[in-house]
């Protein structure tokens, strides 16, 4: 009788683990937009959206994330081809774009700060900072795994568990896009609106 | 160890993508966007249509991602994936549905300046 | 706000123990911790402790640590209680108790959080490591090394509230922490940090093992087992990890944003600057509610396995059982507002939730009357899990019509924060869900360890638990219709309230006693072990997978995966051996387990340190904390070595070897 575990490639397991910890991510979010949305309007005095967002920096951030899911996208394609040159280039590309979208968004937050509007000032700024921050931290983490996962790629190739692990964060970084569709929605556009 | 085996066909794997539905899937989004952002820096209705309209266009574009970069709906049967993001669905939309009920009504009766409102409202009775 | 200057932050000497109160439990604290240390040491088990159990990813043994530490913490916060009972009733008129304000509001915020998370939660998360896996005929949960995160994690949880008696304080805002009261103006000390942190750290343990279990039950069922066959107690474990799912997010943003708001400046409930503290109270609820029901909701569970056992007959209406579990799950998320009807929205927005809430008892009802059809023309046998079941059945229907009442919005006008509210609170949690856990653990011990618990012991406990919990919590249904609130430390002897407490007081010297008969009757067992030893793998003639394994269960559970085609398949088994159907001879294969870890502690330990760190404010410490548990998990998710084999030789001689010793055939 053989004594090695068969080999079955049975990721739904793992996946569907996957899938439900970022359900659960989904809410730890909506319960951030709720907070927003409830404490949007509550400026105390200081500066509202209106005055605050610059509309066309948030559109590029927007198609930024955009794009690089997108590429994200073709990355997978590439690995589950076994393409290693395919699956690292696009992976670069999305963590370039990745990198941009990070350094309009803290330019944003600085420009903030610099001029008196930090996480202080009320509580508008404190739900946005968090609300976009929490977002923010996300990617910085996704980013990193990222650059880890595509050191693994380059030293071993595309193992079993390397494409898993990639799946997951193809998963992951697909979801803040989902979430940055609706903080452009709710948070920039809809402070836009009115003041 | 680690073996380099290849992935041979998933079995009962998570759907995945094809090249055509992540170009598809990256069109109709960018389309959403901008059309949002161009309806909104043009200010191209009132303030409660625009908000509706591009929280439609909102939602819109998260079941493009849905189908086209996370495909779900390419799940084969039992769809497990489905049912809890329909749950997740759910339960986002009664606490952000419910707290913004719940707290518009509270801070309308229980907050100084709106409490006038309320007592100039309920002025004659 | 932080203190960069300095290199430990708030830490200074001060934060020792100041006063003979918080003397005294520091020094139990401590005493006790040096007290296992020194057993460990004396008897030379220290090797066995890192070995067998601390690094084990068998879910038996994680659920075994779990319901080790959710009992000690048991006889911590019954401490609490007994200490605030006492104080209730002797401070009246001139005479102030034993306990200043400040301790007392200490003493009933350590009370609660520690029932809730770490019994409750304790408990639950203990039971359903042990049995789950088995019922469904899998040999682990989905993730095991998870599994073992999650356990240090609500270890960690532990160790913070009971830190905060040997170093610091603790919250003195109620077991939820409401601002402005727990916003840093008015509790300017590390108390809230400790409760937010411990809380934190916890819950993240319980999200995962949420996300665990679900995904246990649904991708890990053995060969016919479908949804409609599982056993109540997975359905009831299903429902209530959605529950956490969903749930336990919402915990970690709140407590996050109080955080936040107490050491970064933020505004999100504070007096001014634009918070709104009302938003606190919704989203904390938002979590609370639901996280009652993920308390019950396997307690129910625990309920349907042992009234169908010990009537010997099967569970009655499954399939409306199943129904109603989900119809909780759904509903729970739509009632929360009835924990704040008096914070001031309108007459619809109350009635509405009023309405949900009464809607939501109707399930609940309906699994009442489904295990009372399960014992109509029975053959009841009343051994100790089922004496629990009843003293559950009697009290958490009186408790549940007094919910229905308080979900009134009027009436709860006049009774909220009354005590009329504790008892009922007390009622549900403590017939609902103590009980149930301890009629679990009664009715599975023997599957565990190897022998039955002591009868007679498990009688007295029953009684005094059930006769003392009256005694403690009747009286405070009066009271609080009398108009007494909750929280008193003092009150004036006019009102008349102190035979009452003084009534409630011997109650809970009274469940005292029956926590002691639970802690003897372990004692005496296992001193008895050798002849009430479970022989057979069945000691009750149950139903269920579990009770076809030899007792103690190896660690591979099942050295062969069963089959079933029918909902009791261990029953449908039995039949079908006394009809002389032949027993079919096993099939061997090999299988795979994973190893022993110790980095789910690592992890633990680093996130100690950074609950410390942000509690203390010595960012150095979190730092390392945060970049430790980081290079944890990059070295396991490294090690291509986390699992060993058992060949289908070595399996079929362990099998026979268990199966004899367990007396099966």
């Amino acid at each position: 009788m053989s004594s090695s575990a068969t080999v079955q490639a049975d990721d739904s397991k793992p996946i569907l683990g996957f899938w439900i910890y970022i359900m659960t991510d989904c809410v730890l979010f909506a319960s951030l937009f709720a907070t927003y949305a409830v404490l949007y309007k509550s400026t105390a005095g200081g500066p509202s959206g209106y005055q605050l967002f610059a509309l066309k920096n948030v559109l590029a951030e927007t198609l930024i994330l955009l794009t690089s899911s997108f590429t994200c996208g073709l990355a997978m394609l590439a690995a589950h081809r076994d393409d290693r040159k395919q699956t690292l280039f696009w992976f670069a590309v999305t963590f370039a774009l990745g990198v941009a979208f990070l350094t309009i968004e803290l330019t944003e937050f600085r420009h903030f700060v610099v001029t008196g509007n930090s996480w202080r000032r009320s509580g508008f700024l404190s739900a946005f900072f968090t609300l976009v921050g929490t977002h923010g931290l996300h990617i910085t983490i996704g980013l990193m795994w990222m650059v880890i996962l595509m050191w693994q790629v380059f030293k071993c190739g595309l193992a079993r568990v390397t494409i898993r692990r990639l799946t997951f964060l193809s998963m992951f970084w697909h979801f803040l896009d989902i979430i940055w569709i609706f903080i452009f929605t709710i948070v920039y556009l809809r402070g836009a609106i009115a003041p | 160890m680690s073996e380099h085996e290849k992935i041979v066909v998933a079995q009962h794997d998570t759907a995945r993508g094809s090249l055509a539905s992540y170009v598809a899937g990256y069109i109709f989004a960018v389309y959403l966007t901008v059309t949002a952002y161009l309806v909104v820096y043009n200010h191209l209705f009132s303030n409660t249509t625009l908000t509706v309209v591009i929280v439609g266009l909102a939602l819109v574009q998260f079941m493009v991602h849905m189908l086209f970069f996370l495909h779900l709906g390419r799940e084969t049967k039992p769809r497990w994936k489905l049912a809890v993001a329909l749950f997740m669905i759910m339960v986002v939309v009664v606490l952000v549905g419910g707290s913004l009920w719940i707290m518009s009504n509270l801070t309308y009766r229980m907050t100084p300046t709106q409490q006038n409102n309320y007592m100039n409202n309920q002025q004659g009775i | 706000m932080i203190e960069f200057a300095s290199l430990l932050g708030k830490l200074n000497w001060s934060a020792l123990p100041q006063d003979p109160i918080t003397a005294g439990g520091a020094a139990t604290v401590v005493g006790g911790v040096l007290g296992v240390m020194a057993l460990l040491t004396y008897f030379k088990r220290w090797k066995w402790l890192w070995k067998e159990w601390l690094t084990s990813l068998d879910p038996k043994k994680i659920g075994v640590m779990y319901i080790v530490v959710a009992v000690v913490m048991l006889v911590r916060a019954g401490t609490d209680a007994l200490m605030m009972r006492t104080q209730q009733a002797i401070s009246v008129g001139s005479n102030h108790g034993i306990l200043d304000s400040n301790h007392f509001q200490q003493i009933f915020s350590a009370h609660g959080t520690i029932m809730i998370f770490f019994v409750g939660m304790g408990l639950m998360f203990g039971l359903i490591n042990l049995i789950m896996p088995l019922q469904i005929g899998s040999r682990d949960v989905a993730f095991p090394f998870l599994n073992s995160i999650s356990f240090w994690l609500f270890f960690v949880g532990v160790v913070l509230v009971n830190l905060s008696l040997v170093i610091g304080a603790f919250s003195a805002a109620g077991w939820l922490a409401y601002p402005p009261l727990s916003e840093l103006r008015y509790s300017p000390g590390v108390g809230v940090d400790y409760w937010i942190w411990s809380l934190e750290i916890a819950g993240i343990g319980s999200l995962l093992s949420g996300i665990n279990f679900l995904t246990t039950i649904i991708k890990m069922r053995c060969k016919g087992m479908t949804l409609m066959k599982m056993p109540m107690f997975v359905w009831t474990v299903m429902g209530a990890m959605t529950l956490v799912i969903f749930a336990f997010p919402i915990l970690t943003v709140t407590l996050t944003l109080l955080y936040l708001d107490r050491t970064f400046g933020m505004h999100f409930f504070t007096a001014g600057d634009g918070g709104n503290m009302m938003m606190y109270v919704n989203l904390i609820w938002a979590w609370g509610h639901p996280e009652v029901y993920i308390l019950v909701l396997p307690a129910f569970g625990v309920f349907s396995e042992v009234v169908a056992t010990f009537s010997r007959k099967r569970l009655f209406g499954y399939t409306s059982m199943v129904w109603a579990t989900w119809a909780i799950v759904a509903l729970s998320f739509s009632v929360w507002l009835h924990h704040f009807f008096t914070m001031g929205a309108g007459a619809d927005v109350n009635s509405f939730f009023g309405i949900m809430t009464m809607i939501i008892a109707v399930p609940t009802g309906v699994k009442i009357f489904n295990w009372l059809f399960t014992m109509y023309r029975g053959r009841i046998l009343f051994a100790t899990p089922m004496r629990w079941f009843m003293g559950f059945v009697v009290l958490f229907t009186l408790g549940g019509i007094a919910g229905v009442l308080l979900g009134v919005p009027a009436i709860d006008f006049q009774l909220h924060n009354s005590l009329f509210l504790v008892a009922h609170f007390h009622t549900m949690i403590v017939s609902g869900v103590l009980f149930g856990y301890f009629a679990g653990i009664t009715y599975w011990f023997p599957k565990f360890a190897g022998f039955r618990l002591n009868e007679r012991f498990g009688n007295y406990a029953f009684w005094c638990w059930f006769i003392g919990f009256i005694l403690a919590f009747g009286p405070l249904y009066v009271l609080g219709l009398m108009g007494a609130t909750r929280r008193l430390d003092h009150y004036s002897a006019s009102l008349g309230y102190q035979p009452l407490f003084i009534v409630a007081g011997i109650g809970v010297g009274i469940i005292a006693l029956g926590v002691t008969a639970q802690l003897l009757q372990v004692f005496v067992s296992i001193r008895q072990r050798h002849e009430s030893r479970d022989t057979t793998g069945d000691p009750w003639n149950g139903r269920t997978l579990e009770w076809s394994t030899p007792s103690p269960v190896p660690y591979y559970n099942y050295a062969v995966t069963p089959e079933v085609d029918n909902r009791d398949p261990f029953w449908a088994v039995k039949q079908a051996r006394t009809a002389g159907v032949a027993v079919e001879p096993q099939h061997y294969e090999a299988i795979t387990l994973p190893k022993n870890s110790a980095i789910g502690l690592y992890i633990g330990i680093f996130s100690f340190l950074i609950g410390f760190g942000a509690i203390w404010h010595i960012v150095w410490l979190a730092a390392i904390g945060l970049f430790g548990a980081f290079v944890c998990i990059l070295i396991r998710c490294n090690d291509d070595h986390t699992e060993h084999h058992i060949s289908a030789k070595k399996l079929e001689q362990l099998d026979k070897q268990a199966r004899a010793q367990g007396g099966l055939a």
